[in-house]
């Protein structure tokens, strides 16, 4: 059974009949060019904008499910971690606002992720007081806490250096194999993501064109020849 | 900021306070009118009306007036602004009635209100609601929808719900514009209260002001005077210290 399938999502201004599946634990690249739709199609299966057609995740119609109820964690373009809570709060607070889990269990289990993340020594600092790479790792540990096991991540490092994404990158698919997540990844500087995607997506003009491997190189011209674009 | 230089400050701002009063002190002393009393004549005047009962018996009603005012004002402003903020028909039907009236000075509304109300208690708690409402409610309006949507939207994809975001999210994110609006007010109650009892109420600071001017107490008004300055600036100090405290950290 497929993690995620998209059937025939139309959008108001963005996407036109999108058909896409994604597999439980795989790690799918989203690329296209500004203004295609690729965040958009992440915001889709989130419940964030209104669209046509219907968003099936594990095998169950959530076309009417709230973003909050339909179990998927999502990394936004600008992280937007909140400025009023440190960051241990800021990774808790999936996991507190489910009210079903004790306080001794959302600090066993913050604690956790900010270990595995490599950022426990950054627990009490507010926001302002991190640097880029160390607010997309808190972000990253705030999807990932509620234990959700779709991850939908938007140009997650896009404001980092060269290196601190290759690291990143590597992060990202070291736990996706931890935690079996299925990911789907968007982004424009596709090289950042052609070494650890098990498939590509290209998003062009609102409609969907898929390679069945990671592109060598994100170059324009094979997409044209592969009648993306 | 160190130790040092938060001495400096200090003095720097006690600095012209003292040059103040002591060139009130040197002027009053060559004028030689009880129009215009020195300020050791001032301190005198208040150690008596201390020690005689008079100053607590009229600051008290006036405090009571105004914390009652100002509570029930703020808290009705909140809820208001709450609702305007987060329900789009509230904002679209009680935003046009808020910007119609908030722009009524306050006292416009004290012979409307002798004569709706009468003259006792309510009068001037009526008059400090309504000056401590508008702005405060305005101000939360204006916080929350100055709340980005996006932290609302990831709050959402966390699995918060709309009572969880709202009291975790919003009010925290708000509570600057929130804290806005109630230091502005929290001198202006004073004010507003004060010419309440002036024109109205027989007691309270301000009725003791009238009194004092008919006596032709100059002394007195000074008392009264300095008495205001001193509650209106521990009234802005304590809020300014509660906004600090709980938003000072991350700003």
């Amino acid at each position: 059974m497929s993690k995620i399938f998209l059937k025939n999502i139309t959008t108001s201004y963005c996407l036109k009949n999108v058909t896409m599946e994604a597999s439980s634990g795989e790690l799918i690249a989203v690329t296209g060019f500004t203004g295609a739709g690729k965040s958009t199609l992440l915001n889709v299966i989130s419940g964030l904008t209104e669209y046509e057609g219907e968003v099936f995740i594990d095998g169950r119609n959530v076309d009417f499910v709230p973003p909050e109820k339909r179990g998927v964690g999502y990394l936004m373009q600008n992280v937007n971690l909140f400025p009023h809570l440190n960051v241990f709060d800021n990774v808790a607070f999936g996991l507190r606002a489910r009210k079903s889990c004790p306080s001794e269990m959302v600090k066993s289990k913050t604690e956790q992720i900010l270990d595995l993340l490599k950022i426990g020594h950054l627990k009490d600092r507010y926001t302002k007081y991190l640097s880029g790479g160390e607010k997309q790792r808190v972000g990253l540990a705030r999807a990932l806490v509620t234990e959700n096991r779709i991850l939908l991540l938007d140009e997650p490092f896009s404001s980092l250096d060269p290196s601190a994404t290759i690291d990143l990158t590597n992060e990202l698919k070291r736990l996706q194999n931890i935690l079996h997540l299925t990911v789907i990844y968007v982004t424009h500087h596709y090289e950042e993501v052609e070494d650890i995607a098990d498939r590509t997506v290209v998003i062009s003009e609102g409609t969907l064109c898929s390679l069945e491997r990671p592109l060598v190189s994100f170059d324009p011209l094979r997409l044209i020849s592969a009648g993306c674009y | 900021m160190d130790q040092r230089h938060k001495f400096i400050k200090l003095v720097i701002s006690i600095f012209p306070i003292i040059i103040f009063l002591c060139l009130w002190e040197v002027t009053a002393r060559a004028a030689a009118t009880p129009l215009f009393p020195a300020f050791s004549n001032v301190l005198k005047e208040s150690y008596i009306l201390i020690k005689n009962g008079v100053l607590l018996k009229n600051f008290l009603p006036s405090f009571v007036r105004v914390v009652v005012g100002y509570l029930l004002g703020c808290s009705a402003g909140i809820v208001v602004g709450t609702f305007m903020g987060i329900n789009r028909f509230a904002e679209y039907t009680l935003s046009p009635l808020i910007s119609f009236l908030f722009p009524i000075p306050t006292l416009g509304w004290l012979p409307l209100l002798m004569l709706w109300i009468g003259i006792n208690e309510a009068l001037p708690i009526t008059l400090i609601f309504i000056c401590a409402f508008f702005p405060v409610a305005y101000n939360t309006h204006t916080g929350i929808k100055e709340v980005k949507k996006e932290y609302i939207d990831t709050a959402r994809t966390l699995g918060a719900s709309p009572g969880f975001i709202l009291v975790h999210v919003i009010f925290p994110l708000a509570a600057p514009n929130i804290f806005t609006g109630l230091r502005m007010e929290s001198g202006m109650v004073w004010r507003t209260v004060i010419a309440a009892e002036m024109f109205a109420i027989p007691n309270g600071i301000g009725s003791l002001l009238m009194n004092a001017e008919s006596l032709l107490r100059v002394d007195i008004i000074m008392v009264c005077l300095l008495l205001l300055s001193i509650v209106c600036t521990f009234f802005e100090r304590s809020l300014l210290w509660l906004e600090n405290k709980t938003t000072g950290a991350w700003r």
